[in-house]
């Protein structure tokens, strides 16, 4: 009964202290994701004008009022392209890090619970996709399925499974061993039960975070893909996409590489931020 | 009885230490053979699953428009009508002996076009390498441990620059330095000028992610004990950072240099072609636009080995950095 008593005002506490320090940086970038995923379910509440409409006599419009990104080179309005991105750099980035993690479980599954001989299969398989640099594994995955946006998804996934594998197969040989684990064993519970009730859930819990930088992670590597033309075609409104075209144009028109970057970038950082933000409040929560 | 055969054990310490990294170094390169030998042939099955005739590659593609006889001429003499496993075969025997190939599309043998190209994109990775190590020691050792809005202020700048991709990056430095300040040279890869851009696109971005790390670390290392003892014996606060926290607090941004070494080789990919730069990375890219399957292999093989031996390296650097890790390490 002492041991309540003494522990019960702890939480209250601690979440008073995270409650009253709203720091801006958290909230900034969760504000940000929040538009990015109103722009992608509904592009028409920001941009007014067609991402695909070629007004020639606007081409090369430099940042104004009207446009507020420019134009580019058929007069396409920069803006608008960049708001109808987002739905497309959105969905590569959540599907490749899905089929990512994916790829990881199963590895880290085996690795973690498949005894010495399959553990070590796992990790020399995880050495061998190492030793392929992402972006190589990327590009001879795009060489033999061809360019597109599924191939551009699952090279992309690809590249990251590794990593997360790793981080997969620890999570899985910490947590094991767990007493929790133990007594579900001892209750009888079949294996496969106690692998998707117990293992996993405990097992993935800190990887969240990390997925969630994953995410801003894999739209920087589908872009690069993309901008070396191994993505969506020219004329859709790919942030990668846009990005290749404009570099033509570097030496006289700055915005039209400029803009989608920026929008690349504030979307890393943000998935960064929320991420570490989120990791913290985890990390309070649990010691 | 225990404490004469502990020391006759060990007669030098030192020496000790050098052979056990000297085992460790063999284990670890006879692992990475057996990693490149699956490089290979993956690589290899993964370009004959590619859509597309690999003769009509080699006589120069779509446009190339041969005719039926030197179509068989050319299956004949690529080896290419023999079934797969003994093409298989074949190419890992030639393989053994050092012989690549001849590549398709530039109709010389790998292993020339391998030279040529490996030394411009060695220079940019090393180059971008230590260009990183210097901003992150520079940033993190001055700055850590210091008061609150400078530590937030440089943090805020790390996480910033893990966030740009370096292709956007490298873009902006065009267009900046190259056409509007006109300091550097937009392209090409003669002469330091030309290294300075693309060095810098590929180094900010992982200097902040090596920064973060390291800045973390060092804050941890800054409230030890034996700082503390550091700074009674009257050390100056530099040296104080640099000769007894640094060391302990560079572990985790050197585990790191390992991957970095692999996002290095990617980024040079993307970097050389924005820099039109020489280098296995664009010539990479265009070998496999152009199904060229001995240079893609062989570019392949060449960048497999280098990670593979970088990661050794750094494997060693880090038991010679900190020898406690010496009784987990075999």
């Amino acid at each position: 009964m002492s041991e309540l008593t003494l522990d019960t005002p702890l939480p209250a506490i601690r979440v008073q202290r995270t409650a009253n320090k709203v720091r801006l940086g958290p909230v900034l970038a969760v504000t940000f994701l929040f538009l990015l995923i109103i722009a992608a379910i509904a592009p028409q509440l920001f941009a007014h004008s067609d991402p695909l409409g070629i007004v020639p006599r606007d081409a090369f419009h430099p940042p104004s009022w009207e446009h507020w990104f420019g134009t580019d080179q058929s007069g396409r309005d920069i803006f608008s392209r960049v708001i109808y991105g987002t739905r497309q750099s959105l969905f590569i980035g959540l599907a490749a890090t899905a089929i990512a993690m994916s790829i990881a479980i199963v590895l880290g599954l085996l690795g973690g619970l498949g005894g010495v001989r399959i553990d070590r299969g796992v990790g020399w398989l995880l050495e061998v996709l190492f030793a392929f640099p992402s972006l190589i594994l990327a590009l001879l995955f795009v060489a033999i399925f061809g360019s597109g946006i599924g191939p551009l998804i699952v090279a992309t996934g690809l590249g990251g499974a590794p990593g997360y594998a790793r981080m997969v197969r620890g999570q899985v040989l910490a947590v094991r061993n767990a007493g929790y684990i133990e007594s579900a064993k001892a209750l009888g519970h079949p294996p496969l039960r106690i692998i998707t009730r117990q293992l996993l859930p405990n097992a993935m819990r800190p990887l969240i975070v990390t997925l969630t930088m994953g995410v801003g992670q894999a739209i920087v590597w589908a872009s690069a893909l993309s901008f070396l033309g191994l993505g969506a075609r020219p004329p859709a409104p790919e942030w990668g996409t846009m990005l290749s075209m404009g570099r033509d144009f570097i030496a006289n028109a700055w915005w039209l590489t400029f803009f989608p970057g920026l929008f690349i970038v504030l979307t890393t950082l943000s998935t960064t931020v929320a991420g570490r933000y989120l990791q913290q409040r985890l990390e309070g929560r649990l010691s | 009885m225990t404490s004469a055969s502990l020391s006759s054990e060990r007669p030098n310490p030192r020496r000790e230490r050098l052979q056990q990294l000297g085992r460790r170094a063999l284990w670890r390169l006879a692992g990475g053979i057996l990693v490149l030998w699956a490089v290979a042939t993956l690589t290899f099955f993964a370009l004959r699953l590619m859509p597309g005739d690999p003769v009509l590659a080699i006589l120069g593609g779509p446009s190339g428009n041969p005719t039926a006889e030197t179509i068989a001429e050319a299956t004949r003499e690529y080896g290419l009508d023999k079934p797969l496993p003994v093409q298989y075969a074949l190419y890992l025997g030639r393989l053994v002996q050092g012989d690549l190939g001849v590549s398709y599309s530039q109709h010389q043998p790998v292993t020339r076009v391998l030279a040529e190209q490996s030394w411009p994109t060695l220079e940019l990775t090393f180059t971008s390498l230590a260009l990183a190590w210097v901003l992150v020691l520079a940033l993190t050792v001055l700055t850590a441990g210091r008061r609150r809005w400078v530590g937030t202020l440089a943090s805020l700048a790390e996480t910033l620059s893990a966030a740009l991709p370096h292709f956007w990056l490298g873009i902006l430095l065009l267009a900046v330095f190259a056409f509007g300040l006109r300091l550097f040279p937009p392209a090409g890869s003669d002469g330091w000028r030309t290294l300075v851009l693309p060095s810098f696109a590929l180094a900010i971005p992982l200097a902040g992610f090596i920064a973060q790390v390291t800045r973390e670390s060092l804050d941890l290392t800054l409230d030890q004990p034996f700082v503390l003892t550091a700074r009674t014996r009257g050390l100056s606060d530099f040296k104080v950072r640099f000769k007894h926290a640094l060391r302990h607090a560079v572990l985790p941004g050197i585990s790191l240099s390992g991957w970095a070494i692999g996002a290095l080789i990617s980024g040079a990919v993307v970097i050389e072609v924005i820099f039109s730069r020489k280098g296995l990375g664009r010539q990479l890219f265009q070998a496999v636009q152009a199904q060229d399957l001995p240079l893609t292999i062989g570019i392949s093989l060449v960048v497999a080995a280098g990670y593979v031996l970088a990661n050794i390296l750094v494997d060693l650097l880090y038991l010679w950095v900190d020898p406690r890790q010496q009784g987990n390490a075999s």
